[in-house]
């Protein structure tokens, strides 16, 4: 139990670790939250499983299960409504962008205005 | 020196590596998501550290940070959204 508890931090550990390296090195926003979504939730679930292996206390326990699950919801329409706002708002995608799928949608309209075009 | 040595110094890494991209960043999104890493990362840490010294009553502080996080990005959305 502890070997697989160890394991499960350590996999969370270097996963934050990627997106920490993810986050400063990427090129634009939208790589950017691409490496860093994953430590929101596969990272800081890994974690909090392992601790929730090892803990003794049982109430701790349970809490930690309830921040895991509720990360899961929650992490993934953070990303997209801040992934949408910037669409939105005009921020430059990365040069070697080959397609932009969200060309023809509302959205686009929005990104225009907002860069003056 | 143990495990939790070791995942406490890559999050300390990580937590820099995503406080430079806030400082760098060029525009608010960016910084957004580099600040939700940032707190991701303080968070995991919380919970190693009351792993460690074994003071469980921590773990309340895990459940509600990733409740503000949530919080916290939106309203950070919402304000990209607004004027920019």
């Amino acid at each position: 139990m502890t070997i697989a508890a160890y394991a499960l931090i350590s996999f969370g550990a270097l996963l934050m670790l990627l997106a920490g390296i993810g986050v400063l090195r990427l090129p634009d926003v939208f790589s950017r939250m691409h490496a860093g979504t994953k430590a929101a939730s596969l990272g800081l679930a890994c974690v909090l499983a392992g601790i929730a292996l090892v803990t003794p206390d049982a109430v701790a326990r349970v809490k930690l299960v309830v921040a895991i699950v509720f990360q899961f919801l929650t992490a993934p329409v953070a990303a997209h409504l801040i992934g949408r706002a910037a669409y939105r708002s005009g921020v430059p995608l990365f040069e070697g962008t080959r397609f932009d799928e969200l060309s023809g949608a509302p959205d686009a309209t929005s990104r225009a205005a907002k860069m003056g075009g | 020196m143990d495990v939790l040595d070791v995942a406490l110094a890559l999050f300390g890494l990580a937590f820099l590596a995503a406080l430079v991209r806030v400082a760098l960043g060029p525009s608010l999104a960016d910084r957004a998501v580099a600040a939700d890493v940032a707190f991701i990362t303080a968070i995991c840490a919380v919970a190693v550290l009351a792993l460690k010294v074994e003071a469980f009553a921590f773990d309340d502080v895990v459940l509600i940070a990733t409740l503000l996080g949530f919080v916290a990005t939106a309203s950070l959305a919402w304000l990209l959204g607004k004027d920019t």
